[in-house]
């Protein structure tokens, strides 16, 4: 089998030929007829300029094909020829923090299909934009052998829309390339229309000293938001299972404010959490706040003196029958976040508590990604 | 001048205001007039309620559309400008590659002035044809398009409203407060245009105005955005990618519609598109009285481009204030010293399109643009009448059909162009134009639908939710009060 190549194409049953996604485009890639509005795959180069301005959706279908839709084919449509192969849109449009978020996601992966649109890219590395420093709090004990640390990002009154799940672009002076960081905080904001964005930071380089040795008041350059696919779905009946360990919980806390900012639906929220220790465990002590009822919590602890070592997937199975029900359901939206290692254990413990109640892991995780329900994010 | 939109100032903009003492002074002056207006005019309950809007946050197409919820008189209605094109030049007419105008031309300030105030007087005028719709909303999903819709026309009003206080001094600012006094039907002080003083009294009919009226207002747009002044083409660049939402809540509107009136008809198991009793008493709207809302609408949107041969037109163009559709694409000299253009005219008591010199015959051009525009949704609205297996085709009537301003206007003629006698034009109307009965049967449908999820029936659910939500999200919090 040949190469597959990714093309941005219009679906003409619900394109109004508004035009505007052509007047958006900077590059010239949109053209029209009477008919239909068309994009030369040659030209288009993902930047996404034309996605939010297109006032229908139609502009946002992407496929995977042998050979590109020529002008040709794409003018001739009615409506759009059948996906032969599943794409989504880019996470990024830098090719750089596109691999990176690639690599951190292990593959293409598809958004929730009742998440938001995310906005990626609005300020690219070249580009980017000064957040001052709002706060900047250690979340671990003094005595816990990590500092994490909770910053707060304010972008004194200019846009930077983010979706929880995202990353954005630290770029320290002094260093080549920008690390990207999860957003810790909902949409509109540590406090609702505040719009100020938190990261979740763990002292371990040379980027994570710069940041955590930020004062209030410090200007940091930031790049992004980036990220498109691990989001969460704005269905209150949509149950979610978040899985991670140390700072991986970042975009779990977004999740969980946003949810509790939201109307309440049936679905419920499942957190397992692993850490060495409960005071190396970044927002113990708020987590501990939120009620069992809103946020089921599970915690593994792997260096606590005199208890046998618990990793996250020691809790999941511990708790298999409500796991397996939770896998059965097609409500269920699956998040995994934290250090690339812990992927394995938590595989294992799917294929384990899957097998119990007679189904396959391997096949439950194709259905569970082709349908936007499984999120890996490991670094 | 800045991409990002500055949320500083009490009124949110991309154009430096807080650095404009005397701009943002005048402004703010006027913005309580602007929010009474508004408190005035759409009921109490609706200005209330949290509504699922888009705003824009940045004025680069990737910053353009966020979603939040939001209470109407607390949306952020900002003055925000596209970017400004490095060396843009003067498009067309007799200063064609001069630099543009970042300021206003003297000897064109009054034409300028008069083109702003007549978009501007359109902008608010559909709001308050519109006022009372919510009340009726076959969904939730609809209300939320009608209040966007609504909010845009404010913001437009804004943009315009902009333009007359930064660059018109004294005489901006007595338009500007005129605006707000002349009022959609109004007998002292009607809106200035002829089409924007009817009432929009239900929501086909809403959504045959957004469809075909605001479709002028996007053809108008689109040659102000070739306007040589500038600041008014930026003006009018932005205000064209709100526009295309109007587009979007008419076609599909109209197309849910059909849609609905096809699927009822053929669970009734009625193939005649004519046997319009037994289709009413479905509780959907028959395809011969869509056809009819359409031919009224359509017509009274050609008048607003006024006369086929215009000599203000010709000036507006050829003193580079306004261009023509797409003017950077046509291939010409884009001064049309000796070019022609076929327009239509009276020979014989015959229609014939005769040639006349291409720089009087603007509007004409415009028209023609606005007929091709509007001429694709009804190729889209016929494919979901022929997917249903339903013998019947909408179709655009004749331009002479039905018109009060220009050639055609004072005499009659049918659907199809033939010229009629003022009986057999009056005997036809009944079947070409919507009667008073139509009207009442079309108000009877309109209940209103405010479950999350649920939709009237007389029209089908949209394909695809705003801001990918799913099917029963609650666009609008309706406030209980």
């Amino acid at each position: 089998m040949g190469e597959f190549v990714k093309q941005h194409v219009i679906d003409p049953e619900i394109c109004i030929r508004c035009h505007a996604c052509e007047a958006a485009c900077a590059i010239g890639a949109i053209e029209h007829d009477d008919v239909n509005v068309v994009v030369k795959a040659d030209v288009c180069n993902e930047c996404m300029s034309c996605i939010p301005v297109c006032p229908t959706g139609s502009i946002d279908n992407w496929r995977l094909v042998a050979t590109p839709y020529t002008l040709a084919d794409q003018y001739g449509w009615s409506e759009l020829p059948p996906a032969t192969a599943p794409a989504t849109a880019p996470e990024a449009t830098d090719a750089t923090v596109a691999a990176l978020i690639a690599d951190a996601h292990g593959g293409t992966a598809r958004a929730p299909a009742s998440a938001s649109k995310p906005t990626i890219n609005l300020y690219p590395p070249s580009k980017p934009i000064e957040a001052v420093v709002q706060g900047n709090y250690r979340l671990t004990a003094e005595t816990a052998d990590s500092d994490v640390r909770h910053i707060v990002l304010n972008f004194e009154g200019r846009p930077f829309p983010v979706l929880e799940g995202q990353s954005l672009g630290v770029l320290a002076p002094g260093l080549d390339w920008l690390r990207l960081y999860s957003v810790a905080s909902p949409r509109d904001g540590e406090r609702p229309g505040f719009h100020n964005v938190a990261i979740t930071v763990k002292r371990s380089g040379a980027c994570s000293n710069y940041l955590c040795d930020l004062k209030k008041g410090d200007r940091v350059r930031i790049a992004g938001p980036f990220g498109a696919t691990f989001l969460t779905p704005d269905d209150p009946d949509a149950r979610l299972l978040m899985i991670c360990t140390g700072t991986g919980a970042a975009p779990f806390r977004g999740f969980t404010m946003r949810r509790q900012r939201q109307p309440k639906g049936s679905g419920d929220m499942m957190l397992v959490f692993g850490a060495r220790t409960p005071d190396a465990l970044p927002y113990f002590g708020p987590l501990a706040k939120v009620p069992d009822n809103v946020l089921r919590k599970l915690f593994a602890f792997s260096r606590v003196a005199g208890a046998p070592k618990q990793y996250v997937q020691d809790r999941l199975m511990d708790e298999a029958p409500e796991i397996a029900e939770r896998l059965a359901d097609p409500r269920t939206h699956i998040y995994v976040c934290g250090l690339r290692g812990m992927e394995a254990g938590v595989e294992q413990a799917f294929v384990s508590i899957a097998e119990s109640v007679g189904l396959s892991w391997e096949a439950l995780r194709e259905t569970l990604r082709a349908e936007g329900r499984y999120h890996v994010e490991t670094y | 001048m800045s991409l990002d939109v500055d949320y500083d100032t009490l009124i949110p903009n991309n154009v430096g205001l807080s650095s404009d003492r005397r701009v943002l002074k005048a402004l703010e002056k006027w913005h309580p007039g602007y929010i009474s207006w508004w408190n005035d005019l759409i009921p109490q309950q609706f200005q209330q309620s949290p509504v699922y809007l888009r705003t824009a946050v940045s004025v680069d197409p990737k910053g353009w559309a966020k979603f939040d919820y939001v209470k109407m008189p607390e949306y952020r209605w900002g003055v925000l400008l596209a970017p400004q094109v490095d060396d843009r030049r003067i498009p067309c007419g007799e200063h064609a590659g001069e630099a543009a105008w970042q300021e206003v031309p003297g000897e064109y300030r009054a034409m300028l002035r008069r083109l702003i105030v007549i978009q501007g007087d359109t902008e608010p005028a559909s709001v308050e044809q519109q006022r009372h719709l919510g009340l009726t909303a076959p969904s939730l999903y609809d209300m939320r398009n009608l209040f966007q819709v609504n909010v845009e026309e404010g913001r437009h009003l804004w943009a315009m409203v902009y333009l007359l206080h930064k660059y018109f001094g004294a005489d901006g600012r007595d338009e500007a407060d005129d605006l707000l006094r002349r009022s959609s039907g109004s007998e002292e002080a009607p809106r200035m245009l002829g089409a924007f003083n009817e009432s929009t009294p239900d929501w086909l009919s809403f959504f045959m105005f957004t469809y075909f009226t605001d479709r002028d207002g996007k053809m108008q747009l689109e040659s102000l955005a070739q306007s040589g002044f500038d600041p008014l083409s930026r003006t009018c660049r932005f205000m064209l990618t709100e526009e295309a939402h109007h587009m979007f809540v008419g076609e599909t509107g109209v197309g849910r519609v059909i849609e609905r009136t096809c699927e009822a008809m053929k669970a009734a198991g009625i193939d005649d598109p004519y046997d319009v009793k037994r289709i009413r008493d479905l509780g959907v709207i028959d395809l011969p009285t869509i056809q009819k809302k359409l031919n009224l609408h359509y017509t009274l949107s050609l008048d607003l481009f006024g006369q086929e041969v215009s000599t203000n037109a010709a000036n507006a163009f050829n003193s580079g204030i306004k261009g023509r559709y797409m003017e950077s694409r046509i291939a010409d000299d884009h001064r049309l010293s000796d070019a022609t253009y076929p327009v239509w005219t009276l020979v014989d008591g015959k229609l014939t399109r005769q040639d006349a010199p291409a720089l009087t015959a603007i509007n004409m051009r415009l028209r023609d643009d606005y007929t091709r525009d509007a001429a694709g949704g009804v190729g889209r609205w016929n494919k979901i009448i022929e997917k249903a297996g339903i013998k019947f085709e909408l179709t655009l009537p004749h331009e002479a059909f039905h018109r009060q301003i220009g050639v055609f206007s004072g005499r009659h003629f049918g659907p199809t162009g033939e010229a009629l006698s003022a009986e057999a034009y009056a005997a036809g109307a009944k079947d070409w134009l919507p009667s008073k009965a139509d009207g009442d049967f079309i108000q009877s449908l309109m209940k209103p639908c405010f479950e999350p999820g649920k939709y009237a029936g007389w029209i089908a659910p949209p394909k695809v939710g705003i801001d990918n939500k799913p099917g029963d999200f609650e666009y609008v919090q309706l406030h209980m009060a």
